[in-house]
């Protein structure tokens, strides 16, 4: 990913292409991260609507799996899940084990 | 047709604010900002306030916004958003639009409840067609924490710092959403992203009344409540929970609480998970917890007498 010089730049910074954020991958934020054991998600899609970063696919109403380019680890999904039986569906793991 | 609101039918839409943007992890902003704008199934232009939420989601030559955004200066989204929806009247009356669009403009509570007070009074006095979205983290989290008019009571801040002097803030939140109110504007209400689905309720109303709206909503800051990053929408539920952030609404003047809890907690429940209120458990701060305490419960005792007061007379 190249940052433009000022020379390159629109007037007055207008930024014309929508969404470009995504260019700029924010996973390498994480300190912790999170595993989803799918036997023991029942798909309520709450860790998908909490999630600050949109880092959760969902493909048909079933969730799929995190996008690790942009989650940051933060573990609200870990917190919000109900789990299946008081099994958690996301656990959180430090990151580099 | 508007989208169900399930989350099955709500996560086949378009992210209207995309991942890479740079809020701090866990940070209960986005969170908002995402809930708003899956309630909306018009096309939508918004204006942002100087803040957390404008600087990290447009940071040179990158945009995580879907949709047409505007930024102007700190004090101003409200005027520069009217100014915005009056063009687009002029142009719909001369023919050269026909689409529904509607207007939202964001700001923090720095943005909103101080600096952007007198702009935003004065859209929200012309009537404009648009909402303005306030998300309320109770401090100038951007640029270090600083104490605004929403910080509340007892709240350890960089420019109310705890010491043996002064022990936090010690003047009471401004109630902005009542201020609004005050303005006698067709709707305005307080939401939670921990109750999703009531907040996305209001976010539809909102759009189908004609004129202007406010919706005051709260958004917890790890940094800058000294909480983990985990835990954004449970303190949000929390604050719900224990009637600090009552969920109301005020539609053309009559009040509606459009959540009760079962079982009203204690504040602490609320406090002690944030370190901005550790000092307040100390012996000598006991007063200052109790007075605390104390607001909350005269301005959820106020709020159910206004709904008995404003509900219309069954005849």
């Amino acid at each position: 990913m190249k940052q433009k010089g000022w020379k390159e730049l629109t007037p007055g910074a207008v930024v014309t292409e929508p969404g470009s954020s995504k260019q700029f991958k924010t996973g390498s934020w994480r300190a912790f991260k999170p595993r989803w054991i799918e036997e023991n998600c029942i798909h309520c899609l709450f860790c998908w609507v909490y999630c600050p970063d949109m880092a959760i696919t969902v493909k048909d109403g079933k969730r799929g799996e995190f996008n690790f380019d942009y989650c940051k680890g933060c573990g609200i999904c870990a917190l919000e899940c109900p789990g299946k039986k008081g099994n958690k569906a996301i656990v959180m793991e430090e990151e580099g084990n | 047709m508007a989208t169900p609101l399930s989350l099955k039918e709500l996560s086949k839409k378009e992210d209207r604010l995309t991942s890479g943007h740079r809020m701090c992890s866990g940070c209960g902003a986005p969170t908002v900002v995402k809930m708003v704008m899956l309630a909306t199934d018009y096309p939508v232009i918004a204006s942002n306030a100087t803040g957390c939420l404008e600087v990290s989601t447009c940071i040179q030559q990158f945009t995580s916004w879907n949709i047409p955004w505007i930024h102007n200066a700190f004090e101003n989204a409200a005027a520069t958003l009217s100014g915005v929806e009056t063009m687009y009247r002029s142009l719909k009356k001369q023919g050269k639009i026909d689409q529904e669009i509607k207007f939202i403009a964001f700001g923090g509570d720095g943005g909103t409840y101080d600096i952007g007070l007198q702009s935003l009074s004065g859209a929200m006095e012309r009537g404009h067609d648009m909402i303005y979205v306030c998300y309320d983290n109770g401090a100038y989290m951007n640029t270090g924490i600083q104490r605004s008019s929403a910080t509340p009571l007892g709240a350890d801040t960089t420019t109310c710092p705890v010491g043996s002097a002064n022990p936090g803030k010690v003047q009471e939140r401004k109630d902005l959403t009542r201020i609004m109110a005050a303005h006698g504007i067709p709707y305005v209400a307080q939401a939670s992203p921990s109750n999703w689905a009531d907040l996305m309720k209001k976010v539809r109303k909102a759009h189908e009344i004609k004129g202007p709206k406010f919706l005051n909503i709260i958004a917890p800051c790890n940094r800058g409540w000294r909480s983990k990053t985990d835990d954004a929408i449970t303190l949000s539920r929390i604050a719900v929970d224990t009637c600090y952030w009552p969920l109301f609404e005020i539609e053309n003047g009559v009040t509606k609480i459009t959540y009760k809890p079962k079982e009203k907690k204690p504040l602490v429940d609320f406090l002690k998970p944030q370190g901005r209120f550790k000092h307040l458990f100390a012996p000598e701060n006991e007063w200052l917890l109790q007075k605390a305490q104390e607001v909350v419960d005269r301005n959820w005792d106020r709020l159910l007498r206004e709904e008995e007061f404003t509900a219309p007379k069954s005849e």
